[in-house]
């Protein structure tokens, strides 16, 4: 009792406790946290309730997409920016990630050079980039992880808002953008593996990455780091600028008049935005041991985008749905009928477009009101006051 | 000696004998011609002296035997050689068991022989120099213009006083322009290197205005100092006369390479253009973000594929099948993406852009399922290969040339289209005001459909040109895209000019940025270029104005 | 018929003119939707400008706001501030309100939600994300959804609005911005009789506080706002007064009729 009294006046608590999907997300992630570590690491292998390693690495990267999806929510689904680059904020978090642990192999690389990963010494250089200093400081690398996504979209947000680049303008400039970083990336001049990227990393923080405990940990780090997004997002667009982003979104002349600085407003949520984005790929990278300039993709950034448009955009609860669905299924055909996956993709972009706006979310809403008026109560969803 | 020379006249004369009566049959006359030329060649294995020598070489080249050409360069070689045992005339080539020797006389193969079993007809320096002057005049009066040329450019390379009556003679006779500026340029090498300075500085006057590198290399060397600091060239006059030609050369080869440079450019931007105008007409016109728009292109380079494979006797007159055929295939198909899912999705560009992108995926798996994953190989018709020279320093080639020229006929005959036709009257009504044009009798539905499947077909008969210069495969499109839609953006939507200026300015760009930045560099730089120009013109270079586009 | 109506005091002494253009032009590809247009808003008063299409009215609109810079001239807020300098948003920090033609308001949201959005204050990021409303401005935000009828309706989705319905609550959200200058472009388009003269009534119930540019069509809606009136016509002033003169003069009827 006296916990939930605690929790009724958290901030977080208020926030939960207006939001019924939240709860059972932020619930189920909680469980899941707990739950597929101890049977991976507890249950024998033969038990039905033993959860294969590979399960939990397949999981922590639905977590890894769930909070990129919860990324490009933020910005699509609440202020209308459709980016088409967010995959190069998490590639650029991946990276470097992925330049940290190139660093903790050491002497342990094929050519054992303490200093310089293989692919450089494979290139004859002879000394680390300076771009590469620092990276072998663990909190260096998480401060990276969040500021290098985050000076990109600060410093292509700012110039793309300022002059007022929207709609599909800002969609194709953002797809040129992350088109420019898989060139860049895949030079082997840029000192960053070329088109091999990095990988063979050997461990994290000194912990074995094939050992099921460290993968374990990973998992639940992704579990925690979604339940965490989603309680920040949640926050920032429950808040007043919440509503101005909406606002913006469906009336950015309106807005304007009203005195609101909307490039500023479009600035912040792209910026939080990447840094989720770049976390998502700092945990990805680890768990699925490579980064590669593939990750820049301009079909991997359509890809999100497809996640939360099936899950249910301006939702941020949609968005994790559609991103694991999403997901499962493509692991799920992509074994079983390889020819018919981009066929699936194909007609999920299009079946979504045209016939779920709003997404699974919406329909399931839909579904319930259609109930809900049946029994002659409407309870209007959005028209809450703060 | 005097014994085994006999002999061998009478086995060479048996020889010949048999081969005359073989084909006496035929041409008579031409077989005792065949007979006289073997006995000569035959005397070159018993010629000791090399007056001798000189003399029997001389009457090779004057003879009518065919492969007289062969037979003294292979003497200049050291790879003439006789076979001790029969005496006869072979060529030989050096074989981990001896020698592969093959018959002068009638090229018979006569398989591998012990080292020790041939011997090699010699020659002295002397001889070189009378063979080397021989086999230039050979080639130079040869009837074939590809090999006067090559010979008038392998003397320009080594310049030697003994080939300059050959050269005049060919000169008389020389009907060819461009053989006859390399000779003029080779009587030029080699006067250069005479004691006289009127020659000389004649010489240098005859480099001017040719472009020749071989030229401008000699005319370089002439300004080079050694280590004590004195000119290598010591005639002042020569040398400064050779400064004031070579820099003339280099401005006039600098000038070749930009206008050489411009046209690499202009033909990258020709491709970019034929990508980018379906775009333009989709995107400008429509408003409609057609991200299906490469593999529209795909699909016109995969029925180039087709067209191919059912007229695999006619491939120089396929492409010519082919244009139509793309431009009907990837317009059917735009038709029924239109209907199908464009037409739901008007006046909601980001969620056409979503859908668009799902049928690209759709048809390349299905190109990938029909055609397998591999690239196909699309043959070029043989007008598109080939080069036209227009001087030393510059010559374009055809199958870019071309390019140029369909991308500016596509644009224009679409401009026709557009603005001369009433279907793009049309066309024009329903982008401009939609409900008006319904309300006047014109089928805005119908006109939509026609719209986009001009944009698709357009990219067909792009994918038709992209056929000849890449890879087929499903993956053709995508690397594609991006470029086309920084074309549109770039020019301005709504603007064919845009996108022409766009095309081409951004393929000019490309080509001058690759020398010093790589052609990848070079492609990232534009693409920066790009993000930021539309900071500062959002709606493009040619962009309209007015308050029609202004919310 | 009373004179225009002016508030003595309502405004320092000094200030002469609350929106003052001069020799505005502004081209798009070489056609003059303004020029050389000149007008005087004095403080407190009502406005009406009128004019057939294209006479560049929303040009006009849209160089005050600060959405489109003007070629040449003047535009001056309060004598002093030179609103060519500033965009839209500094604009409407400074005091200008704009209605648009097409109602705008944000449909997704609550009427609620809209008015709070609109109410006056800081318009900075960080207090957005941190911002709790006062009971005052609670007060402020219930007492302006009732100026404008829409009690009833605080709580339902703007987008459920009625056409006329949607023009009030935009002009509430202009009223609770606080500015000292509304301009109001077509506010009586697509409305029923009554709604237009309950429209008119509350321009100039809102006049009483605020300076009013009313951009029109409708002569009923002119006749009732009984003001001043400007005709605009081919991007510059054709005639000034109060409606019957202007109504009188024979250019105007020359460009409203037809020759």
């Amino acid at each position: 009792m006296i916990n939930s009294k605690i929790f009724e006046r958290s901030a977080i608590g208020r926030l939960l406790l207006a939001d019924k999907a939240g709860r059972y997300l932020i619930a189920a992630l909680l469980v899941i946290t707990v739950l597929v570590p101890l049977c991976n690491l507890l249950m024998p292998a033969g038990s039905f309730l033993h959860i294969p390693t590979y399960v939990v690495v397949l999981l922590g990267k639905y977590l890894c997409y769930a909070l990129l999806a919860l990324a490009l929510d933020l910005v699509w689904g609440y202020c209308g920016i459709l980016s088409l680059g967010h995959g190069a904020f998490f590639a650029l978090g991946g990276y470097a990630m992925g330049m940290h642990l190139m660093r903790q192999i050491g002497e342990r690389g094929v050519y054992g050079n303490a200093e310089l990963p293989d692919f450089m010494v494979f290139l004859n250089w002879t000394e680390l980039p300076w771009y590469w200093y620092g990276f072998d400081n663990f909190f260096f690398t998480m401060f990276m992880v969040a500021l290098v996504p985050a000076a990109l979209a600060f410093v292509f947000g700012w110039l793309a808002f300022r002059s007022r680049v929207t709609g599909v303008y800002l969609s194709i400039i953002t797809q040129a953008m992350t088109y420019a970083l898989l060139l860049a990336f895949f030079r082997n001049d840029m000192g960053f593996g070329g088109n091999n990227g990095l990988t063979d990393f050997k461990d994290i923080l000194g912990f074995s990455l094939q050992s099921d405990a460290t993968r374990c940990v990973l998992f639940a780090l992704s579990a925690l780091s979604v339940a965490g997004a989603y309680v920040l997002c949640r926050a920032i667009v429950t808040s007043k600028y919440g509503r101005v982003l909406i606002a913006i979104r469906d009336a950015e002349s309106r807005t304007r008049f009203m005195g609101y600085r909307v490039e500023h407003y479009k600035l912040f949520v792209f910026v939080v935005s990447a840094i989720l984005a770049g976390i998502a790929g700092a945990l990805y990278v680890p768990q699925v041991g490579i980064i590669n300039p593939g990750e820049f993709g301009p079909i991997n950034s359509i890809e999100i985008v497809i996640w939360v448009a099936i899950g249910g955009r301006g939702t941020l609860f949609g968005a994790v749905i559609g991103a694991v669905a999403v997901n499962y299924a493509k692991t799920y055909f992509t074994g079983a009928f390889p020819e018919v996956w981009l066929f699936m993709l194909g007609a999920l972009f299009v079946i979504s477009t045209l016939y779920l706006p709003k997404g699974i979310v919406g329909v399931v809403t839909q579904i319930r009101e259609r109930r809900a008026e049946s029994n002659a109560t409407s309870i209007p969803e959005q028209g809450a006051k703060s | 000696m005097k014994l085994s020379h006999v002999f061998r006249v009478f086995v060479v004369l048996a020889l010949f004998v048999a081969q005359v009566v073989q084909a006496e049959q035929i041409t008579p006359v031409k077989s005792e011609v065949a007979a006289d030329n073997a006995l000569l060649l035959n005397e070159l294995i018993s010629a000791r002296s090399t007056s001798d020598k000189k003399n029997l070489i001389n009457l090779i080249a004057n003879s009518n035997f065919p492969q007289r050409a062969k037979v003294l360069s292979a003497l200049q070689d050291g790879d003439l050689y006789y076979t001790k045992a029969d005496e006869q005339l072979v060529y030989a080539f050096s074989h981990p068991d001896g020698y592969q020797i093959t018959s002068v006389i009638d090229g018979e193969n006569l398989g591998v022989i012990g080292s020790r079993k041939v011997r090699k007809i010699s020659i002295n320096n002397e001889l070189r120099t009378v063979l080397r002057g021989v086999l230039a005049e050979l080639s130079l009066r040869s009837e074939d213009v590809f090999v006067r040329l090559s010979a008038a450019k392998d003397l320009i390379r080594s310049p030697s006083p003994e080939f300059l009556y050959a050269i005049e003679r060919a000169k008389a006779v020389e009907v060819n322009e461009k053989v006859l500026a390399s000779l003029n340029i080779a009587t030029a090498m080699i006067n250069l290197n005479s004691e006289e300075q009127v020659l000389r500085l004649d010489a240098i006057e005859a480099f001017r205005g040719t472009l020749d590198s071989d030229a401008m290399s000699i005319l370089a060397a002439m300004q080079l100092k050694d280590s004590e600091g004195n000119y290598l060239e010591q005639d002042d006059l020569v040398r400064e006369s050779a400064a004031a030609v070579l820099s003339e050369m280099r401005g006039e080869a600098e000038m070749y390479k930009l206008v050489e440079n411009v046209f690499f450019g202009l033909s990258l931007g020709s491709v970019l253009l034929l990508t980018a105008v379906g775009l333009a007409i989709t995107f400008g016109v429509m408003g409609v973000i057609n991200m299906a728009h490469g593999e529209m292109m795909m699909l016109g380079a995969y029925t180039t594929y087709v067209i191919q494979l059912l007229m695999p006797n006619y491939i120089d007159y396929s492409i010519v099948v082919a244009i139509p055929a793309a431009f009907l295939v990837s317009g059917l198909v735009g038709i029924v993406i239109e209907r199908g899912v464009i037409r739901h999705l008007y006046g909601r560009p980001l969620e056409t852009l979503l859908a668009t992108f799902g049928v690209s995926l759709i048809l390349q798996q299905a190109v990938r399922s029909i055609f397998s994953p591999l690239n196909k190989s699309v043959s070029a018709p043989s007008w598109l290969s080939g080069s036209w020279e227009i001087n030393g320093a510059l010559s374009l080639t055809y199958n870019r040339l071309y390019i140029i020229i369909f991308s500016l006929v596509v644009l224009l005959m679409l401009v026709f289209l557009l603005k001369k036709t009433f279907v793009g009257l049309q066309m024009r009504a329903v982008t401009q005001n939609r409900a008006m044009a319904n309300s006047m009798g014109i089928r805005t539905g119908w006109v939509d459909a026609l719209t986009f499947g001009l944009g698709s077909g357009i990219a067909g008969i792009a994918g038709v040109a992209l056929s000849q210069l890449t890879n087929v495969g499903p993956n053709l499109g995508q690397s594609y895209i991006i470029d086309s839609f920084m074309v549109v953006v770039f020019g301005g939507v709504g603007n064919l000019f845009g996108t022409f200026f766009a095309a081409m300015s951004l393929g000019v760009a490309n080509k001058f940025l690759e020398p010093f930045a790589g052609a990848v560099l070079a492609k990232i730089f534009v693409l920066v270029f790009i993000i930021l120009f539309i900071q500062w013109r959002p709606r493009g270079l040619f962009a309209l104005k007015g308050r029609s586009v202004e919310d | 018929m009373s004179a225009v109506v002016k508030s003595p005091g309502f405004h320092s002494a000094e200030m002469q003119s609350m929106l003052y253009l001069n020799g505005v032009t502004k081209s798009f590809d070489g056609f003059k939707a303004i020029n050389n247009l000149s007008l005087d808003i004095a403080p407190g008063e009502l406005r009406a400008i009128i004019g057939p299409n294209g006479a560049g009215k929303s040009t006009m609109m849209d160089i005050i706001t600060g959405k489109t810079r003007p070629d040449s001239g003047q535009v001056r807020f309060r004598d002093s501030i030179d609103l060519t300098q500033y965009d839209e948003a500094d604009i409407a920090n400074l005091g200008i309100g704009r209605k648009f033609q097409k109602p705008t308001v944000v449909e997704t949201l609550s009427v609620w939600q809209n008015v709070e959005l609109a109410l006056a204050g800081t318009r900075s990021v960080l207090h957005a994300l941190f911002h709790t409303l006062s009971s005052e401005q609670t007060d402020k935000v219930n007492d302006v959804i009732k100026l404008v009828g829409l009690k009833e309706k605080a709580g339902d989705i703007a987008g459920s609005l009625s056409h006329g319905q949607k023009q009030w609550l935009e002009i509430g959200m202009l009223i609770v911005q606080g500015p000292e200058l509304l301009l109001v472009d077509e506010p009586a388009a697509g409305m029923t009789d009554h709604e237009t003269m309950e429209t008119a009534a509350l321009l100039k119930e809102i006049n009483k506080d605020h300076t009013v540019v009313v951009v029109e069509h409708d002569m009923d809606f002119i006749k009732a706002l009984d003001s001043k009136v400007t005709v605009l016509h081919e991007g510059s002033v054709l005639a000034e007064g109060r409606l019957e003169v202007v109504s009188a003069n024979p250019r105007v009827i020359e460009v409203y009729l037809g020759r």
